[in-house]
């Protein structure tokens, strides 16, 4: 699933696949007049992500996922609370 | 996936994340720093700067079943969610022929939609089976 990454002296980032990089290189402004909405049922917006798994840095793809259920949870921060 | 590094992430789960799951978390702390994934999610708050605490269940087909949006100070049912996934494949499974009612869990009795339900649910289900 995930491919091994390389640790260098960047902090890599990730976004994105396919259309909806243009629309997030606008201004912030554009970016919430344009936001498309999440709707259950639509497509999840795919995106690449570098991250961390048992002791390896990772590049993660959501598409590579097909196949199976995902369960995509997002949080405020390392080290906060609950 | 939270805005901070991967770096971030190696160092919450070797000193404090280990210490509650055995071995560490299994699955990928993912990275989202500047928020774009999030921001397509609708979970980055951009005033803050961070992501809520939002939850996504995808199905095989890439598909969005359901969501779950939070503010930071409350924290997740795991319980629910796995409840709500356990729903979603056995609609997938019947091919929608069956449909989890309200409070439904594995055991539980499903409902199969259709002309002869019209108007007869109350026959087939009762609130108290909205609860545990």
């Amino acid at each position: 699933m995930a491919e091994e990454a390389e640790a260098g002296c960047a902090r890599p980032t990730g976004g994105p696949v396919g259309e909806e990089t243009a629309e997030i290189t606008e201004s912030k402004h554009m970016v919430k007049e344009e936001r498309q909405m999440i709707m259950v049922g639509q497509k999840a917006p795919d995106f690449i992500a570098p991250g961390y798994q048992k002791g390896k840095f990772v590049n993660v793809k959501l598409s590579d996922y097909l196949g199976k259920w995902v369960l995509l949870c997002f949080y405020p921060g390392d080290f906060t609370f609950v | 996936m939270s805005i901070d590094s991967m770096f971030v992430h190696k160092m919450w789960d070797d000193d404090e994340l280990s210490k509650m799951v055995a071995g560490g978390v299994p699955f990928a702390m993912l990275s989202d720093a500047g928020g774009k994934v999030g921001r397509i999610y609708g979970v980055f708050d951009e005033n803050a700067g961070v992501e809520a605490r939002g939850r996504f269940i995808i199905d095989p087909d890439g598909n969005i079943q359901g969501y779950e949006v939070l503010t930071p100070p409350v924290g997740r049912n795991v319980n629910e969610s796995i409840r709500q996934v356990q729903a979603f494949q056995l609609v997938r499974e019947t091919k929608g022929k069956e449909a989890t009612p309200s409070g439904w869990r594995p055991g539980k009795k499903t409902l199969k939609p259709g002309i002869d339900l019209v108007g007869k649910v109350w026959q087939e289900w009762q609130t108290s089976m909205a609860f545990d």
